[in-house]
């Protein structure tokens, strides 16, 4: 396993954000966390990345307990994080944000090149020059997954990725990470359902802190009881 | 034109100016340039803290007179020679903004504000209640013969100026190049957004500590060179009105920009210089001229030019 959680638990005045979470993703995977607003989902990627303290249980990473690091050394451990709230650097290029984020792990002339790499693969290499601040939504949210990327890591969590992209550009990310698959492992979480169904392989659900339910796209779509928590009965 | 070589022509040919003003200023105001250059270096310490790392502190004078200090006391006590006088300053400097830095570093945002200007009246009561060596309020004369550098007497107005020069030259050519450097852009990501900066990994007080430590270190250099040059070593060195000084300074030519300490610098000193002898109301003049800059130019006069002559202006 190349990240694991166990008794994950976290609690805000007494609510269960997180509850007791046993979470399993294998090396390679392309894994989607899903569940209804409030369910949980950024606490718990919160908590794996070390920007939320957890109130008890364990994340592990390639073997290793990695609970009580603090968020940038779990960062270098080659753990990327998109935020949900877009938050690049917007008084500075795109290419200089890109770049911010690649020099960690490599220097001189690798870090241009990396960072001219994430950002063909998002599609906004004709951007390099512009403030971030000035491109539109949706590019901004690009540049985000650009940043994840441009950190070549082993395990890529992106938070609500399409949220406020284009359908043009909602295709375009699904083609990114059936095309990443394989090469790193993703953690995707997501609102859009047709996104989920197409893009992972396997689907956790988040429903009030504890999971719900996990399966392939397939299982989740037949399973009752997340229907009636979370996609609708009707 | 690249922008490097641009910001070669930019920064070299205010230094050449500088250098060449020398030979032709008045008596008066070659004086008060050398004075500028140095005041202007203990700003562009500030702005690394201020203008690139986005922290403000409010108790910088701690470090330019911990270099102040920390030169002087050795001329006064241990019959120093300039030299290591200078580097008993700056190892103060260093030492002072580390463990300042590591405490106040614990806080941010206003709380870091109220902590660097509380320890700052600390360090300034501390060489009041010290005045046995000190001397307190009064302060010290540090006299010619003990001003005398390899031979170089930095009494005399046209080493002073030289001396001055090569101080600011020094720092604006040192921080020019850390801002374009791995280590700048990172202290720029921390000001732009803290948050993301640690979520690319960066160790972010680290980062903050290293600033703070050369911030302070280049303040306490100009405080060191400041008491040396013009002969003096006082307590109203480390009081809050030389915190505040810096902060305007940069705030008036730029914060963020490396010539804007300089100006601003320069442009204050000139301000005052030239209103006290239209009115002894001079501070009314002076305010509403800031009050007008911060109304019209709220990026300070270099960050006016970056803003609509060249965006790329370090």
């Amino acid at each position: 396993m190349l990240l694991s959680t166990r008794g994950l638990s976290k609690q805000f005045a007494g609510l269960h954000a997180v509850e007791n979470v046993d979470f399993d993703l294998p090396e390679g995977q392309v894994h989607a966390l899903i569940g209804p607003n409030g369910a949980g989902k950024t606490t718990f990627v919160g908590l794996l990345c070390g920007r939320i303290a957890p109130t008890s249980g364990s994340v592990w990473f390639d073997g290793r307990d990695i609970s009580h690091l603090p968020a940038h050394k779990r960062i270098n451990l080659g753990i990327a994080y998109t935020f949900q709230i877009t938050s690049v650097f917007a008084n500075l290029s795109v290419a200089e944000n890109v770049e911010l984020a690649a020099r960690r792990g490599m220097r001189g002339r690798a870090v241009q090149r990396a960072s001219q790499q994430a950002l063909a693969q998002v599609g906004l290499a004709d951007r390099q020059e512009q403030n971030a601040g000035y491109l539109s939504y949706g590019h901004q949210r690009l540049l985000e997954i650009a940043m994840g990327l441009a950190q070549q890591p082993r395990l890529l969590i992106l938070d609500e990725p399409t949220q406020g992209l284009a359908d043009r550009e909602v295709e375009g990310f699904i083609e990114l990470v059936r095309g990443l698959a394989g090469a790193m492992t993703i953690l995707l979480i997501e609102h859009n359902m047709p996104v989920v169904m197409r893009a992972a392989e396997q689907i956790t659900v988040l429903n009030s802190g504890r999971i719900l339910a996990q399966g392939s796209p397939g299982d989740i779509r037949a399973d009752r009881a997340v229907q009636s928590a979370y996609l609708g009965t009707g | 034109m690249s922008e490097g070589l641009k910001s070669a022509l930019v920064h070299g040919g205010l230094l050449v100016v500088l250098f060449g003003l020398q030979f032709v200023l008045p008596a008066y105001h070659h004086g008060n340039l050398a004075r500028i250059m140095v005041l202007a270096s203990y700003a562009i310490g500030f702005n690394v803290l201020f203008g690139y790392t986005g922290l403000l502190s409010l108790g910088h004078a701690l470090f330019f007179a911990a270099g102040m200090y920390g030169m002087g006391l050795s001329v006064e006590h241990l019959g120093a020679a300039p030299a290591p006088a200078l580097l008993a300053g700056v190892v103060a400097g260093l030492l002072v903004s580390g463990v300042i830095g590591v405490l106040a570093l614990r806080t941010s945002g206003v709380a870091f504000m109220i902590v660097t200007l509380m320890f700052a009246q600390a360090g300034y009561l501390t060489v009041l209640y010290a005045g046995a060596y000190t001397r307190g309020d009064e302060g010290f004369v540090v006299q010619q013969a003990q001003r005398v550098m390899m031979g170089v007497d930095l009494s005399d107005p046209s080493h002073r100026y030289f001396a001055g020069f090569t101080l600011f030259a020094i720092c604006l050519i040192a921080t020019l190049w850390l801002v374009r450097s791995p280590f700048g852009k990172v202290l720029i990501a921390i000001r732009e957004n803290e948050d993301r900066a640690t979520m690319l990994g960066y160790d972010v007080f680290a980062r903050k500590l290293a600033a703070v430590m050369i911030s302070g270190t280049i303040s306490a250099m100009a405080g060191a060179v400041y008491g040396l040059l013009f002969g003096y070593v006082g307590a109203s060195f480390a009081s809050v009105q030389y915190s505040i000084f810096p902060l305007l300074w940069v705030l008036l030519g730029g914060a963020g920009t490396i010539v804007g300490p300089f100006i601003g610098t320069l442009f204050m000193f000139y301000l005052i210089d030239l209103s006290s002898q239209v009115t002894t109301a001079y501070m009314l003049i002076a305010g509403i001229v800031l009050v007008a800059l911060t109304l019209f130019a709220p990026q300070g006069l270099a960050g006016m030019l970056r803003k609509r002559i060249w965006r790329g202006l370090p």
